[in-house]
């Protein structure tokens, strides 16, 4: 059963990123300016079925992060359908949601709930959620002290712990040392393992190559290419040199 | 051309005609089948904890505030422009604490989907409860204040009596009302970032027409209408016949509270719904 299944999707945006002022919608009304808009993304199709894992790959601005909040179900794509069965975690950027004026642990509350962990699951959680993260001696500081290796350990520990049927992580693996890295492959896997769905976001290599059984390449919001990651990643070094 | 398009013209793509099907999420939630209480409480005491935390006298300024407005105003109306009320610094409370917590409620609740943008963009939490927890963020800040209130009123003199029970479903319905008002002009102000400058301005003439510092007996009767449907005005003249003159408010006064506050959220879930779709492309 395919969990996320993109149709001919499309996504476009303003230039300007909407008009934001007064002004600005003044002017559209009076003066019928065109707007100048772009494709995030182009007509882009695949299905993820259960228990696969796929990277999408791409540079800056190729429309990854569009891709992401659209099967996030951040926003709704301009043309063609999205459908998302099950429940997903999307770690989206370093410390989604963390604030830097209050403690870890009330930021790992926090962010439990808007993750949408109950009270209860998030009780039960909690230990081994600041167990994981390896910053225990930490935990009552303000986040604004943290390192940014520090926020992606605490967001991973209660993203991994979400147990979701989707997890989507926008390349903030980056961070933390080889040994943390490494515990969160571990913990990638055995998520695999269990038979979920896993949408990763990279620049490309080694990570992609263990941990996804396909990859598509994203470039300018179009689609270029979609197989092994094998094949995308040496399709994608090729042109990026 | 390529991935150019104009927007505008009749056949060309619209930004928002696709769909989404998400199985299994109610209130058009994508995905997000959490739970809404823990949510609620989570950021409402983010909101009052960032407040509170960076304060050295924290809670006190909750009260210093109105205090120093209150004596301020007994100045004016007891030594400049004699208005020969009695129990002028209660008076003027009750005006006083409705009126702060709406002003602050509001704009606090108009600012928020901005303030939480990287919230916003990052997780699919149902996106009515920003603004309302930023309203309900406000209530402790309110509490203390009707302590104070409270206080000042036995202090004066009066006892408590039965029409008391009446307080908290005035208080209620205001929250109510706040509510509904903050999420339209939240989901206004961002597609139109003046919005919050707009709700600024409010306040300040709201502070001349809600009865804080005359009583609704000096009010001609020709602009009485203006104040009838002034939820905050109601809330004023509400508190003043309970505290002071140990009444019960008046059932038509109590009825308009209660249909304004209840229309506002109405209107207010109903606009929101209608506009929540597009946020993402303009935050």
């Amino acid at each position: 059963m395919a969990l996320i299944e993109f149709d001919r999707v499309s996504k476009i945006f303003a230039h300007s990123g909407g008009a934001k002022l007064l002004r600005s919608h003044l002017l559209d009304r009076f003066k019928r300016q065109k707007r100048d808009i772009f494709y995030a993304l182009q007509d882009v199709s695949f299905r993820l079925d259960q228990g696969e894992s796929m990277a999408v790959i791409g540079r800056n601005g190729a429309g990854k992060s569009t891709l992401l909040g659209l099967a996030a179900g951040l926003c709704k794509p301009s043309e063609g359908s999205v459908a998302v069965r099950g429940r997903v975690a999307a770690l989206l950027e370093l410390g989604s949601g963390f604030h830097s004026d209050l403690t870890g642990l009330e930021n790992v509350r926090l962010n439990a709930s808007l993750l949408g962990l109950s009270r209860k699951r998030t009780a039960e959680a909690l230990e081994s959620i600041i167990d994981f993260s390896e910053i225990r001696d930490f935990i009552h500081d303000p986040v604004r002290t943290y390192s940014s290796g520090m926020i992606m350990r605490l967001g991973f520990s209660v993203a991994v712990h979400v147990d979701p049927d989707i997890l989507i992580i926008d390349e903030v693996l980056g961070v933390g040392d080889q040994r943390f890295q490494a515990k969160c492959f571990d913990r990638i896997r055995q998520f695999k393992q269990a038979g979920k769905t896993l949408l990763f976001v990279s620049h490309g290599g080694d990570t992609v190559r263990q941990l996804c059984d396909r990859a598509i390449w994203l470039d300018h919001g179009k689609m270029l290419l979609a197989g092994t990651p094998a094949q995308v990643l040496e399709a994608y070094a090729g042109p990026a040199g | 051309m390529g991935a150019r398009a104009t927007l505008g013209g009749g056949g060309e793509p619209n930004p928002f005609d696709g769909c989404v099907t998400i199985v299994g999420s109610p209130f058009n939630t994508p995905m997000w089948n959490g739970d809404y209480g823990f949510l609620l409480s989570n950021l409402i005491q983010k909101d009052f904890k960032v407040r509170y935390r960076n304060m050295s006298l924290g809670v006190l300024w909750s009260l210093l505030n109105p205090l120093v407005t209150m004596a301020a105003l007994t100045f004016v109306f007891t030594k400049i422009f004699p208005s020969h009320r009695p129990q002028f610094p209660v008076f003027v409370l009750c005006g006083l604490v409705p009126f702060n917590f709406f002003t602050l409620a509001w704009s606090s609740g108009t600012g928020s989907l901005i303030d939480n943008a990287a919230l916003m963009k990052r997780v699919p939490i149902p996106r009515e409860i920003v603004p309302i927890a930023a309203v309900l963020g406000n209530c402790a800040h309110l509490s203390i204040q009707i302590g104070l209130l409270l206080a000042f009123t036995l202090g004066f003199g009066n006892g408590i009596n039965w029409h008391w029970i009446w307080l908290p479903v005035v208080w209620g319905l205001e929250i109510v009302f706040v509510c509904g008002l903050a999420l339209i002009t939240s989901a206004i102000n961002v597609f139109v970032r003046d919005t919050r400058y707009v709700v600024e301005s409010i306040n300040t003439i709201l502070f001349w027409l809600v009865p804080i510092f005359y009583s609704f007996d000096d009010i001609p009767q020709r602009y009485h209408v203006v104040y009838r449907f002034n939820p905050v005005a109601a809330l004023v003249l509400a508190l003043r016949s309970i505290l002071l003159d140990s009444t019960a408010p008046r059932m038509v006064l109590l009825l308009q509270l209660a249909s304004s506050s209840l229309f506002m959220l109405v209107l207010g879930l109903f606009v929101f719904r209608r506009l929540k779709e597009r946020f993402y492309d303009y935050l």
